[in-house]
């Protein structure tokens, strides 16, 4: 396989391509409301109408509005339909020749479409994630080949620190600077680890990336693996992600019998293999070092850092480790270069992020939006505001790690530092509406629970104090409690968050700590005594582990 | 070796390269409370008690897993970490049932002891007041989870001193526990070798020697630290 076979793989499979495309969701949201069987009976009736020849009916991933599947796109008409039934496929076969079928309709003109800004999404719900072919027609693996060909390690991390991408599992941390690291580092084996253990509750970006477009989340690795000088990748995947998990084996399958994995990647001396490792339902493995654990096979404890995993990771060598978001971007970067990546979003966030926007909000989905964008056009433009008779009170980054910021600062840019100004965190990009029906004492203590419940046990601080604060939290909710429980809530969340080992730990009192600053007054309400205790001194923030 | 300088409370240190900043400051006859440390074994930095405030970091450090380094200023005893040493301590007595005056171990429990050095007089949270097993299914010892404070000691020379592997951490967040194999009874284990180490490491009551009266409750550390200088230092070879 050279430049000359992917670019004829690629020439066939355009010139393959049928005048009509009705393209079908099915990534696992669409699938459970039976998407499956409306791609099925969408081809039948294509098949019965005698236009096979002129109607491609492609399976791709996600369409993005989650809250309207199955979602059905007809090209080149752009017609969207929404909540398609296996039933409707018929006559969304006979409009094909301009009729107007009596099928709910969607607007693609609509800002939850027009306001996204594809990078890591450019191929979710183009491609056929379960064809290799069809993500190589979409200029596909061709950024490794250039890599491989063209361009020295160095030059590759050179091209990363130009681009300013920085990790999008949370924490924010310069990705050039983290491969430049690895890439120095001294060892003979070195790993690349793809972080897929999303777990933030509401989030499914991850999720939606490796179901809809699994090949460049491992060309994005391979890349990464050239860059440091590794020969083997992991990709850790949660269990619960069954279809994301299929979708990959089936890519790497793919990838290895074509030759851009595997020995000898384009003819050149690169060796590259990738495996899965299938997480077991743990949160905290998303925490690298405990991730870098259970890939060894060993209990998923975090480990004290340093030493970093750029210094001494999986076996103790050198380890690149990534989440998927970052891996995606990766190829479009090199694609079109770092100085085009850095001309998106604002002077510290560059690029575009991904939000899994869910709850209490008229358009639920998939959306990617350039960093910078105000949380007010995504909340109110693109999600279309609270559903009828509801008002908007405050909108959750960064799951259990992160915070609520209340309307009132529906205006702030979304990027890194100002989401950590208000007292959240960028997160993994869930983004969770709330409307005035929610009590903030409900959400501290329901994220409380979840981290009580995801603790590993190890260090003290985390085990036994989101115990106490979970405590703490439902009695207030109860209705018993006193100013003086508000007083020791404080205190152990100031203790939690600056004794804790891991990031799990150390930024599990945010969801606590953010709705007491905005929503003081609920905690208030809900005491025995009222009186307002004296409000301890703010805490400095710090970034979630990746 | 190469050779570092250092500032502990304000007095210099020299020490080799690659020394951990609680062997250092011990050296220097500086006291860092510790729980989960044991000599002889690796640490694992779970017990938070060694943090200390490094000059220029925002972050605390635990002292037994962090490395000496050229011109670090460290602080082991300020305000905020006795306030939170103590509630450390605090948390440890109401996640299980420690009653030390009904306790094997009263008068040779470093928690027990660890509260009295630390000035923690009274816990101001909520007792957990957990239903938890005493094994006594050992001929030899019993384990009682009431007592254990999770600093995988016992955990740590099974697999690494003795290497016998038969203890491990079960669960998660409050819900773990230590087991012996596959959490099943001690008595029934076919890889415990009988040989006690893990009731020398503990800290309080929850390993004991069947049959032990409290006064009888002394752990003997010399013996793990002379095995494992014996291997590390090749001391059979003299």
């Amino acid at each position: 396989m050279d430049l000359k076979d992917l670019l004829a793989l690629k020439d066939k499979e355009l010139s393959a391509r049928k005048p009509i495309c009705i393209r079908c969701c099915t990534a696992a949201g669409c699938l459970s409301s039976r998407g499956e069987a409306v791609k099925e009976r969408l081809e039948r009736a294509v098949y019965d109408a005698g236009l096979a020849e002129q109607v491609e009916v492609r399976g791709v991933g996600c369409l993005r509005l989650c809250c309207q599947g199955p979602l059905v796109q007809v090209d080149p008409a752009n017609i969207m339909y929404e909540k398609v039934t296996p039933e409707e496929a018929g006559a969304i076969v006979d409009a094909l020749n301009g009729a107007t079928a009596k099928v709910s309709r969607g607007d693609p003109q609509h800002p939850f479409f027009t306001k996204q800004h594809s990078i890591v999404l450019a191929n979710s719900g183009v491609v056929d994630p379960n064809r290799i072919e069809s993500y190589i027609a979409a200029e596909g693996y061709q950024a490794l080949h250039q890599v491989l060909h063209e361009m020295t390690p160095k030059a590759v991390v050179d091209e990363l620190l130009t681009s300013g991408l920085r990790g999008r599992g949370g924490a924010g941390y310069p990705t050039g600077l983290k491969w430049a690291t690895v890439q120095k580092a001294a060892g003979a084996k070195k790993y690349v680890v793809c972080n897929a253990d999303e777990g933030d509750p509401g989030a499914f970006m991850d999720r939606s990336v490796l179901e809809s477009d699994p090949h460049s989340v491992l060309e994005g690795m391979a890349i990464g693996a050239y860059a440091v000088g590794a020969d083997q990748g992991f990709v850790y995947v949660r269990a619960e992600y069954p279809l994301a998990i299929a979708r990959l084996q089936t890519a790497i399958s793919q990838a290895r019998k074509l030759g851009v994995l595997g020995s000898a990647v384009f003819e050149s001396p690169f060796h590259f293999n990738v495996d899965l490792r299938i997480g077991a339902g743990a949160f905290v493995c998303g925490e690298e070092t405990a991730l870098m654990a259970s890939v060894e096979g060993k209990r998923g404890t975090p480990r004290p850092r340093p030493p970093f995993p750029a210094e001494s990771g999986l076996w103790n060598s050198p380890t690149l480790i990534n989440n998927v978001e970052t891996f995606a971007n990766v190829p479009a970067i090199l694609r079109r270069g770092g100085a085009w990546f850095a001309g998106i979003g604002t002077e510290r966030s560059k690029g575009t992020k991904v939000f899994a926007l869910a709850g209490k909000i008229r358009n639920t989905g998939l959306i990617e939006v350039p960093m910078g964008t105000p949380m007010r056009t995504i909340v109110e433009e693109m999600g279309g505001g609270a559903p009828e008779g509801a008002t908007i009170k405050a909108v959750q980054t960064g799951g259990p790690s992160g915070g609520c910021i209340p309307a009132q600062h529906l205006d702030t840019p979304v990027d890194y530092e100002s989401l950590t100004k208000l007292g959240s965190i960028m997160g993994s990009g869930g983004m969770i509406v709330m409307d005035d029906s929610t009590r903030m004492v409900d959400v501290a203590r329901f994220f409380m629970e979840f981290c009580m419940d995801e603790s590993c046990g190890k260090c003290i601080p985390c085990r036994t104090g989101t115990v106490q604060i979970h405590g703490l939290l439902a009695k207030v909710l109860a209705g018993k409690g006193t100013s003086r429980d508000l007083t020791q809530l404080e205190e152990l969340c100031d203790f939690v968050k600056n004794t804790s080992l891991c990031g799990l730990g150390q930024t599990a009192p945010n969801p606590v700590l953010s709705t007491l600053r905005f929503f003081r007054k609920e905690y208030d309400e809900l005491l025995l005594d009222g009186a307002r205790p004296v409000p301890s001194e703010p805490v400095a923030e710090k970034p979630r582990a990746t | 070796m190469a050779v570092r300088t250092l500032t502990i409370d304000n007095k210099q240190v020299s020490a080799e390269e690659g020394t951990t900043l609680l062997s250092a400051a011990r050296d220097a006859g500086i006291t860092i409370p510790t729980l989960c440390h044991l000599e002889g074994i690796y640490d694992v930095g779970a017990c938070r008690m060694c943090l200390v405030e490094l000059a220029g970091s925002p972050k605390l450090l635990p002292a037994c897993t962090t490395l000496v380094a050229e011109g670090m200023d460290v602080r082991t005893d300020s305000e905020r970490l006795r306030k939170y040493r103590r509630i450390i301590l605090e948390l440890l007595f109401a996640e299980r049932n420690h009653v030390c005056a009904a306790c094997v171990s009263n008068g040779h429990c470093e928690l027990q002891t660890m509260a009295y050095t630390q000035g923690m007089d009274h816990v101001r949270f909520e007792y957990q007041w957990p239903a938890l097993h005493v094994d006594l299914t050992h001929a030899r010892f019993g384990m009682d989870h009431n007592r254990c404070i999770l600093c995988t000691r016992c955990v740590r020379v099974c697999w690494h001193i003795e290497g016998a592997g038969t203890k491990n951490v079960s669960g998660r967040g409050t819900h773990s526990r230590i087991i012996s194999d596959l959490n099943q009874p001690w008595g029934g284990s076919e890889t415990c070798t009988a040989c006690g180490k893990c009731v020398e490491a503990c800290p309080t009551g929850a390993l004991f020697r069947r049959g032990a009266t409290a006064g009888e409750m002394e752990r003997d550390r010399t013996r793990l630290e002379f095995l494992v200088n014996a291997r590390e230092k090749k001391q059979w070879n003299v």
